[in-house]
């Protein structure tokens, strides 16, 4: 891989090229990046997947039908919830099956809270990077709530496997909404808390604003989705405009990016459109919560799950971009295709693009601002 | 961990009890007979016993100074350590967390056992790394730190060696530091090491002008480079410290305590070791006791910074109520001073130390606020803000001091005024921060040391 | 637009070169020739009405008893809101295609997710080499016939079932620990019983 720059490197000049990882606290995940840079300036940063490739599409097609749901967990394991919601629709559309109202409900509810966790991670891993350790761990600590608020739900704290093919598979424990309002109520606080420690921070604004800016046309033509590609100025949401699930039924907006403090695009929009969009997702847990109908938290679903020979693609607004399932079956038991499409494969193409003109500090704060974790990227 | 049966539970509190006293023990025992050792030892610099030849006195004057040396620099390692402590302590309550608990009382004693760990971990040279100069990088570093504790003032009488031009020789001591960092980038034989090193070197010696030109002032205002000068030009009362009495030296201190922040790779300016980026930069490849010089010069440069600041603008040692006539009667007449001078010795000693810490605080609590700064703005801040704002400052006090030689009271009335607007704007500040706090619905809790 | 809209707009412009739309089987999809892909793509693309400036997913999916790989183009529209998908069978034996990365910047990385895991060629791609795998890796592993190379720079990849070693190693640890057998009673002479 090196070959590829080493040719264009005289040695005389002040090039350098580093290896920006693997092993690197601030890359998302195990991903490397050849960087060259002359000084400070980087000229090109090429990104070397691959280190986490677990082949799980293959392993789709061994395991069977309901047998590859803990899989999807870890496909993003840091907000899991999304990448099972995705699987279990897409193999309901096989199926052509109706799941109740109430598993939507639940899936919403969990899908949700699972946004918030992640885009903790997110927002706080960048503040980490950028230099302030404070805002990151005031983020965990809200998502250990979060985690113990899923815990009592399903059981897990990280990797959920929580929704099934057909619906989910655990109902609401006693007092759970209980406790999920009263931790909303202490969110929302909070969020303005985090916001005035970091948000607008001068210095914090200085490193992100008009860094790295993509322009709406370059995010739609390299396939960025989820709130980068909505920081970019494109107003494009997956639950509101080709909802699924309990989402016609609730009531929540949309942020896109407008250039807060610097350009549309920059690092600054995609940072704190995941601020804004923690907001949303807690009212829309909030309405969730009050409006859940009773019933079924699972439909009829056969005991061998034998889908007829077709295809399914599915869309899911994840916390880190549009995720895709597109299920191919033979008509037997297991299916002959699995796919995962993620946010994060499509915004880790956009680097090398606009990396040129960075500087190695941007680099990171470009990464970060990206939200991209390895396990995506590679599955 | 360990169960909680009732019957052991008073041995439980009464091992808790012992622990507390130890680290009572060793925090305040070990730095006061380190002290006092400094304190004997310095006389005996200058003592020549009667009927000793030449030589004799000369090696007893040698012998003095090394044993002098070598309790300094441990005094500068307690001192660091103890430092570490603070910062860590207070970084994990600004997160939500514990924070050290385990070893000593509230943790205090953790650095102890950070530095045993360290000390027994491998001592690992790269093999393309440049031999001599990877041994010696931490030693210039070392000796950078060290030597500052010679002119530091820590109370009335108790400085190493008060020299005629304590600050400069601080300020210039202090800059061989960059030389070992520059050594370490370098002689680490590796790219990231060497990007920490360059930014590290570009960063402290562009800092440097400013933090010169800033400790200029209180010089000017005092008229003498000398340490104990400098404070004893200043007085007991917050109205008579430097930073309060002239609005220009006000603005020399702030500019003095960015630049020092600077200079130590302190948040926002801690690129040179920027974690998130180049891992631990320039000390990327160094481990066990060479490492734990590093880490000891930082913590330790903490402390000088803070009392370099403390001795120039926030009047040092100098006790309310106590002036020099005060300490020149309790000395009495004999060749050993009473008890009664000690006591305020210890006093003023108290009062430096109080300050520094509170300014170690200040730094600390910038550290774990703001986000790092970027190569090229720091560059801009230093050359295009801080210096230009410098100068003006050196200029404004010279003109603060002629307005003083006609009008005496001007030092006093802005004196009054500024610690008048300092402790109203600390009213509002506190009251803010309680409402901050109550408004996310916590409350402040001080019983969870 | 609906799909069949969609549909009939591309038969009207390449003919017999799109075939018709499959059943849908949940999510109906139009097969394309091979060599009048990229051609379809742009025109997808480019021509006002259709829009399809998003492209959604790249895949593809192993057929060997059609002995093809056939390769997949999911396309939405931001603007219209109306999606698409194409599919285009190469041949198994030699795969190549023309790559529609001058088209949409993403197919570059999905391109090469294909290469990489089915070894699909595209003709025309800046950049073909392996995304997930070492360069090195012998084999596409998203295949259906494919077979581990059993290891890689010495690191082997086949190991037994881990339930088969286990108990494998119980019984060796069970016979080590078993005491040594009682010596046996002495056998009843032949001349005790008459």
């Amino acid at each position: 891989m090196e070959k590829l720059i080493l040719r264009r490197v005289e040695t005389d000049s002040e090039e350098m090229i580093l290896n920006f990882g693997p092993q690197h606290p601030s890359t998302h995940g195990v991903i490397n990046f050849l960087v060259e840079t002359d000084g400070e300036v980087i000229r090109k940063a090429i990104p070397d997947v691959g280190y986490l490739h677990r082949s799980i599409e293959k392993i789709g097609e061994t395991v069977g039908y309901p047998g590859f749901m803990p899989f999807t967990d870890r496909v993003d394991y840091v907000a899991a919830m999304f990448a099972n919601e995705g699987y279990a629709i897409a193999v309901e559309k096989l199926l052509k099956l109706e799941i109740p109202p109430r598993a939507q409900w639940l899936r919403a509810i969990s899908c949700e809270l699972c946004r918030i966790a992640s885009h903790l991670i997110s927002v706080g891993t960048m503040a980490m990077d950028i230099g302030a350790f404070t805002p990151m761990l005031h983020g965990v600590r809200e998502r250990e709530t979060i985690n113990d608020l899923i815990e009592a739900l399903c059981g897990a704290r990280l990797t959920y496997n929580y929704h099934r093919i057909g619906g989910v598979a655990f109902d609401l424990p006693d007092g759970w909404r209980d406790r999920t309002l009263r931790f909303l109520d202490h969110f929302d606080k909070f969020l303005v808390e985090f916001d005035r420690l970091i948000s607008f921070n001068e210095v914090f604004v200085q490193r992100l604003a008009k860094v790295a800016v993509i322009p709406g046309a370059m995010a739609r033509d390299y396939g960025l989705s989820g709130p980068n590609l909505r920081a970019s100025g494109v107003d494009f949401d997956v639950r509101r405009d080709l909802p699924y699930g309990a989402y016609p039924h609730l009531r929540f907006e949309v942020p896109v990016g407008r250039g807060f403090v610097g350009a549309v695009g920059d690092c600054f929009d995609r940072y704190y459109l995941r601020c804004l969009e923690m907001g949303q997702s807690s009212r829309i847990v909030r309405q969730a919560l009050e409006t859940v109908p009773e019933g079924e938290y699972m439909a009829k679903v056969p005991r061998r799950i034998k889908p007829e020979a077709g295809e399914a693609f599915s869309r899911v607004e994840s916390a880190r971009g549009q995720m895709s399932y597109y299920v191919v079956s033979d008509g037997t038991e297991k299916a002959w295709r699995v796919r995962a499409r993620t946010g994060s494969f499509t915004a880790m193409g956009i680097v090398d693009a606009v990396s040129p003109g960075l500087m190695v500090a941007d680099l990171v704060a470009l990464i970060a601002s990206l939200d991209v974790v390895a396990p995506e990227i590679d599955r | 961990m360990t169960n909680a049966s009732p019957a052991p539970a008073k041995s439980a509190a009464r091992h808790a009890r012992r622990v507390l006293l130890l680290t009572l023990a060793v925090g305040l025992g070990l730095p006061l007979a380190l002290f006092g050792g400094v304190l004997v030892l310095s006389p005996i610099s200058g003592i020549a016993p009667e009927g000793w030849s030449e030589g004799r006195v000369l090696l007893l004057h040698a012998l003095a100074v090394v044993v002098l040396a070598v309790v300094l620099v441990t005094f500068g390692a307690v001192i660091s350590g103890m430092t570490v402590w603070w910062e860590m302590r207070v970084s994990s309550r600004m997160q939500s967390r514990v924070g050290y608990n385990r070893v000593g009382a509230a943790g205090f004693l953790q650095w102890i056992a950070d530095a045993v760990k360290l000390l027994l971990k491998e001592d690992l040279v790269p093999a393309d790394a440049d031999q001599i100069l990877f041994r010696a990088a931490p030693y210039f570093v070392l000796v950078g730190f060290a030597l500052t504790f010679v002119a530091l003032p820590f109370g009335e009488g108790l400085i190493a060696a008060d020299l005629d031009v304590g600050i400069f020789y601080v300020l210039s001591v202090t800059a061989l530091v960059v030389v070992g960092i520059l050594l370490a980038g370098w002689a680490s034989n590796s790219k990231w090491s060497l990007f920490g090193g360059m930014r590290a070197a570009a960063q402290v010696v562009s800092y440097e002008i400013p933090a010169g030109l800033a400790a200029m002032i209180p010089v000017l205002m005092a008229g003498t480079l000398s340490m104990q000068g400098i404070i004893r030009a200043q007085g007991p009362w917050p109205w008579q410290w430097f930073a309060l009495e002239s609005p220009f030296a006000g603005l020399a201190f702030v500019i003095f305590f960015t630049a020092q922040l600077a200079e130590g790779n302190r948040t926002p300016f801690d690129l040179p070791e920027a974690e998130s980026e180049l891992v631990a930069g320039y000390l990327s490849e160094y481990s066990s006791f060479r490492f734990a010089i590093y880490f000891l010069v930082e913590f330790g440069n903490l402390w000088v910074m803070s009392a370099v600041a403390v001795t120039l603008f926030f009047g040092g040692w100098q006790v309310p109520f106590a002036g020099p006539d005060v300490f020149a009667a309790a000395r009495g007449a004999g060749a050993i001073p009473s008890p009664a001078w000690w006591g305020l010795e210890v006093l003023s000693l108290a009062v430096f130390v109080a300050k520094t810490a509170v300014v170690m605080n200040l730094i600390v609590w910038v550290r774990w606020t703001l986000p790092r700064i970027r190569v090229d703005q720091m560059m801009s801040l230093c050359w295009k803000y801080l210096v230009p704002f410098a100068f003006a400052s050196l200029v404004g006090a010279l003109f603060w001091q002629l307005l003083l030689t006609s009008v005496p009271a001007a030092g006093v009335v802005t004196g009054l005024l500024a610690t008048a607007s300092v402790l109203v704007g600390g009213y509002f500040f506190l009251r803010l921060t309680y409402r901050n706090i109550a408004a996310v619905g916590d409350r402040v809790d001080l019983s969870n040391w | 637009m609906t799909t069949q809209e969609l549909h009939e707009r591309l038969r009207s412009r390449f003919g017999d070169d799109v075939g018709a739309l499959g059943e849908p089987r949940v999510d109906p999809s139009c097969p394309v020739r091979r060599e009048r892909i990229a051609e379809v793509c742009r025109f997808a693309k480019e021509e006002p009405g259709l829009e399809l400036d998003f492209l959604e997913d790249l895949t593809a999916v192993d057929w060997p008893k059609k002995n093809a790989i056939e390769l997949v183009y999911h396309l939405f529209s931001f603007r219209h809101r109306h999606g698409l998908v194409l599919k285009v069978e190469v041949d198994r034996a030699g795969p190549k295609v023309a790559s529609v990365e001058a088209v949409w910047k993403a197919a570059n990385w999905f391109e090469r997710e294909v290469y990489d895991l089915f070894g699909v060629e595209f003709e025309g791609h800046p950049d073909l080499r392996r995304i997930l795998l070492p360069d090195d890796w012998i084999g596409h592993p998203l295949r259906k016939d494919y077979q581990e190379a059993g290891s890689y720079h010495g690191i082997s990849n086949v190991r037994e079932n881990p339930l088969v070693e286990l108990r494998r190693l119980d019984e060796k640890a069970r016979a080590a620990a078993a005491p040594p057998p009682a010596p046996p009673a002495a056998p009843p002479s032949p001349a005790a019983k008459p």
